[in-house]
């Protein structure tokens, strides 16, 4: 079946290539900023694709199954570039980079055949297992439910049981792992031991100073001292550390109506308004602007906290190919031309939704391309930068400055504190009427609690900081340092030819492992020679492109990153990880990584 | 001519077949034939069968008839624009808080307004556990509980509060609405069935809301109600068992309500779980703390075994007086959250901090076992005092520290109007020095909207004195404003 889907895909190449050369002409002209499709690069390795495949077909190509029936299986991968003009105000913007380029080099064949194998054996034994226990020959590890239980009908149904107890718990201890201290460059962590495969994991007290490749601490403000950290202390005591009324009865402190401002300030929008938790932040604000009637074009990877929004608002939703801009152009003609679906009556508005950095896939999202888009078909765009806030653009706007996108065209804008800020939380960012109107609906302003002080403070403080209104070059000094890293690492990791996907300047480095048995093992080992790196497997990812993610720091210095490269390098050769077909890059000399400036 | 007519006749007239030549004739024929004759009557059953055929109904579209109805669609604004004399909500400030004072819009008052019902909120001890905290672990996790977003703090917190009640294990997340909106969904599924109550505060809405389930909602606290329903499904399953079999069902409650400031009956709930095989999930984000002899919440309030319960959530914005929340429940039952949970998997983990205020909070607690009593005497204090006031209605438990006020005659006064009489009671007792707030409601999306009201929680941190000093002032205040108007 899969097979047969693929390879009508691949019939109807031709007819998509017509229409879309037409509608990216048309888009050409009409980028205000001057990034400008000029070339298109096929980069298939052994040239067998001659009809000029352009980048929408990267998606196409990367769910697997196209992989199998394209026909060409050698492994070439398609690179688009996009030269850029030169810019006034685009040329500050991206020292390093001057393409936007972004790469997902297709799975070898030999690799999906084996990923494919590992879970057949994986659920082929599962399945042996299950009827094992079943019959009561071998005993049933884990919890049970309680004998009282034993005539209600079961929690959980027969799959999800499935999935937990015969693939997850292989993997059980490379998520959840316990650190014990502060998220910085390098933390601590906590060892597991286990008797019985995982069923039960027990600390072994042991703590291993590692590299930290996990978290999401883009500028390093996840600190335990320093200017910042004594602010916060302050916050806490004058404050306490709770708040116990939601914000529009008795919960809005003074910090928070500052931290407003300074948001508004930081984002350039007319207004802006925070919430204590980003998933809180999507899900509960978006029904305060769709509902019924209305329509949802959201990306095909959006993050779950997007995906239950709409849905608690009502609206329809469709998703569009994952940053695929002939897709998104499709779904938007058919659903302004088809109208509400059985009625037929107007859509009452359409609201894109898309995300800054794809933190599971390295991209970025096309934005100049997406607004021309919204311009285009009179919708609105709600732009999740949870990843990209902090992380993006010379001074840390995010993806607007990054592409250098006027800022009106954005009508919502949403980021989260938990990220490049060190801190939880989010916000949305707007005109004065549209904030004024989540302010009056926001379910989590009526009836959850506000950010609690500490938090606020270091918001406050970090985003000062980043804005160099603390008097220092702190922040610009550490936005540099995050683009040097970025360049370097993944130039690193492209010599040393692994498989990783994602935008050169996207600091979120996902990894291609695929097969799912070398997964945990991958973690395992980079976790034993001191390295903390994320390992997913679906159902977070495709099927057959389980990856290891890298989240790259300002705070990490050279020698971090090499010993970091060191030991993925020496992994990566003892699992067979290294499958890249592209050519090495081409050698270059590394200028001095900007040093860290101190408080 | 006449001979030849006579000949052919009868081979034009068909002689009457008998059932046997039939059969022989059937017998004869070659097997092709029958096929094709077999597929024929298919064919005219099909045709039979199948509707009328229909006309293509959809039109296709030119391009440039696409681009037109483009052109012509005019989509709403974003958001409704604002009229030129809106006045956008104004939160109030608060420039000081916990203790038993609370500093609004620049003046001080004794709080009967926020949910700090242990006083938590102002303690040195959880000020100081935080701080310490903050020193080893900083603020942000930076990650979800699953990528390193794991402390040695969350574990233990997590250990700690199952402990606490009794329950095999906690989960902690790190936002308390989102804490009990999650785990709802996490279990009940498309098709499953929800009997839930008609109180129930907003978070748990939008839990059943994304659960996508069959709500059933029976009147608030109302067991007969409940038990009509149940009895109903009962009938209903006997209809289809097969599809009983797969549905799971369940009743959410919660221990105390936000909303009206009573108390479920969480044993006659149990009585139910087992007469009609419905589990039980409670939210005890208001009970947690605040009822039962030592504060372990509705069920030591009820003397019910806490075990009987299949899930207990609540947020720690109350009685913890921080912020985030947990589950606590069997491990069979807490620990699918830790893949299904949409707020635990997809957010990034509770500051530990945050999380060691928590932990101290707990400890204060074991420390004065007392606590929960004193507020509950208190509570029945505030309800007779307040129910000395003629113009208003104090509703909620007597034991329970959350009292709504309602406006007793409301006339043909429209909801606006009690709202702004209500908002005028506040604000003459701020500046008398009380701090109260009206209940905030989202009033289009709530299901079944509450009545405008005042709602009073009753904590332990004022001294008597105060608290008498409060009463008098809400007394005098009430009077005062209602006597002209009603």
């Amino acid at each position: 079946m899969v097979l047969l889907r693929g390879s009508a895909t691949a019939m109807q190449k031709p007819e998509c290539e017509l229409e879309k050369n037409g509608v990216v002409a048309g888009l050409k002209t009409k980028m205000a900023n001057g990034i400008e499709r000029s070339a298109v690069q096929n980069g298939a390795v052994n040239g067998i694709m001659a009809n000029g495949d352009t980048v929408h077909q990267i998606n196409g190509l990367r769910n697997g199954s196209t992989t199998v029936c394209n026909g060409d299986m050698n492994g070439h991968l398609k690179i688009q570039t996009e030269a850029k003009k030169p810019d006034a105000t685009a040329t500050t913007q991206r020292t390093l980079a001057s393409k936007f380029e972004e790469t997902f080099e297709e799975t070898p064949l030999h690799i999906a055949l084996i990923t494919y194998f590992g879970f057949l054996v994986l659920i082929l034994v599962g399945y042996i297992k299950e009827h094992l226990w079943r019959w009561g020959i071998l005993k049933k590890p884990g919890s049970k439910e309680s004998s009282k239980l034993n005539d209600f009908v079961p929690l959980f149904s027969d799959f999800v049981n499935f999935f937990g107890r015969n693939i997850y718990m292989r993997g059980r201890d490379c998520g959840h792992i316990p650190v014990a201290g502060v998220p910085g460059a390098q933390f601590d962590i906590m060892e597991y031991s286990t008797p019985d495969y995982n069923w039960t994991l027990n600390l072994t007290g042991n703590i291993k100073r590692s590299v930290n490749l996990g978290s999401y601490n883009y500028l390093g403000f996840a600190e335990n001292s320093g200017p910042r950290s004594a602010q916060v202390e302050v916050a806490t005591k004058t404050y306490g550390s709770g708040i116990c009324s939601p914000r529009r009865e008795l919960g809005n402190l003074s910090i928070h109506t500052e931290l407003d401002r300074l948001v508004t300030r930081f984002t350039g929008k007319e207004d802006a308004v925070t919430f204590a938790m980003g998933f809180a932040t999507n899900a509960l604000n978006m029904p305060s602007l769709i509902g019924k009637g209305c329509l949802v074009v959201s990306d095909k990877l959006n993050h779950a906290s997007i995906v239950l929004g709409t849905r608690l608002s009502g609206a329809v939703v469709r998703i569009f190919e994952h940053n695929d801009m002939e897709s998104l152009e499709k779904v938007l003609r058919n659903a302004i031309v088809d109208g509400q679906p059985r009625s037929h009556r107007p859509w009452k508005k359409i609201l894109i939704v898309v995300e800054g950095i794809y933190s599971m896939e390295g991209s970025i999202v096309r934005l100049p391309e997406v607004v021309a888009l919204k311009k285009k078909y009179k919708c609105y765009l709600y732009l999740d930068e949870a990843h990209s806030i902090g992380a993006m653009g010379h001074s840390g706007r995010g993806i607007v400055e990054y592409f250098g996108v006027n800022i009106d065209d954005i009508d919502v804008m949403m980021g989260t504190f938990s990220k490049s800020f060190g801190a939880c939380g989010g916000y949305l960012a707007g005109s004065k009427d549209l904030i004024a109107r989540i302010r009056s609906k926001s379910h989590s302003a009526a009836y959850g609690a506000p950010m609690a002080p500490p938090v606020v403070q270091q918001v406050l403080a970090s985003m000062r900081t980043i804005m160099g209104e603390d008097g220092t070059s702190i922040g610009v000094n550490r936005i540099s340092r995050l683009a040097w890293n970025t360049q370097y690492f993944r130039y690193r990791l492209r010599e040393m030819g692994f498989i990783f996907y994602g935008n050169q300047d996207s600091p979120v480095v996902p990894l291609l492992i695929y097969v799912p048995a070398k997964v945990p093992a991958f973690s395992r080992m980079c976790r034993k020679r001191g390295l903390g790196i994320v390992v997913c497997v679906f159902p977070a990812t495709p099927l057959v492109e389980s990856r290891a993610r890298i989240c790259l720091s300002a705070n990490h210095t050279k020698e971090m990153l090499d010993k970091a490269l060191e030991i993925i390098s020496e992994v990566g050769d003892l699992l067979n990880c290294k499958l890249s077909k592209l050519p090495k890059p081409v050698p270059r000399e590394w200028n001095d990584q900007p040093p860290l400036e101190e408080e | 001519m006449n001979d030849n007519m006579e000949s052919v006749l009868p081979l034009l007239t068909p002689e009457p077949w008998s059932f046997g030549e039939l059969f022989e004739a059937f017998r004869q024929a070659p097997m092709y034939h029958l096929i094709f004759e077999g597929l024929l009557i298919i064919f005219i059953i099909r045709l039979l069968l199948s509707k009328s055929y229909s006309i293509q109904s959809k039109m296709v579209l030119t391009e440039k008839e696409k681009d037109q109805l483009i052109e012509e669609w005019t989509p709403e604004p974003l958001v409704p624009k604002l009229p030129d004399d809106y006045e956008p909500i104004k939160y109030r400030t608060v420039t000081q808080q916990g203790g038993s004072m609370l500093t609004v819009d620049g003046k001080q008052g004794i709080n009967l307004g926020t949910f700090n019902f242990l006083g938590m909120l102002g303690r040195k001890e959880t000020a100081d556990a935080a701080v310490k905290s903050l020193k080893k672990y900083g603020v942000g996790t930076c990650g979800p509980r699953g990528f390193y977003g794991t402390m040695d703090v969350h574990l233990d917190f997590e250990e700690r509060i199952a402990k606490f009640f009794g329950m095999e294990m906690g989960i902690l997340y790190s936002y308390g609405f989102s804490t009990v909106a999650s785990c709802i969904p996490a279990y009940s599924k498309r098709g499953d069935i929800i009997f839930c109550d008609e109180g129930v505060c907003f978070a748990v809405q939008m839990g059943l809301l994304a659960s996508r389930s069959q709500i059933k909602f029976f009147k608030h606290n109302d067991m007969e109600d409940l038990e009509r329903l149940l009895e109903e499904q009962v009938i209903e399953d006997k209809k289809n068992p097969k599809k009983a079999k797969k549905t799971r069902k369940f009743m959410v409650v919660e221990g105390l309500y936000t909303n009206t400031g009573q108390i479920t009956p969480i044993n006659k709930l149990v009585e139910f779980k087992y007469k009609y095989k419905v589990r039980i999930f409670l939210d005890e984000s208001m009970s947690f703390g605040v009822l039962g002899k030592t504060g372990h919440g509705v069920t030591e309030h009820f003397g019910i075994d806490v075990t009987d319960i299949d899930l207990i959530s609540a947020c720690m914005e109350n009685s913890l007086g921080t912020l985030g929340g947990f589950c606590v429940g069997s491990k069979y039952v807490v620990d699918h959250q830790r893949l299904s949970g949409l707020g635990y998997c997809f957010s990034a983990s509770l500051p530990p901090m945050l999380a060691s205020a928590a932990m101290a909070a707990l400890d204060i607690m074991e420390d004065d076992p007392t606590m929960a009593s004193r507020l509950q005497a208190r509570s029945e204090h505030v309800h007779e005092e307040l129910a000395k006031i003629a113009e208003m209605k104090v509703a909620g438990d007597p034991v329970a520290p959350i009292k709504h006020l309602y406006v007793r005659e409301t006339g043909d006064k429209t909801r606006q109007e009690i709202m702004k009489l209500l908002e005028l009671i506040v604000n003459m007792a701020m500046d008398e020095g009380v701090v109260l707030t009206t209940a905030c409601y989202l009033e289009e999306e709530e299901a079944f909207l509450p009545p405008p009201s005042i709602r009073v929680a009753v904590n332990i941190a004022p001294t008597e004195d105060q608290l008498a000093m409060s009463l008098q002032v809400i007394q005098k205040v009430a009077s005062e404003v209602l006597q002209n108007e009603v």
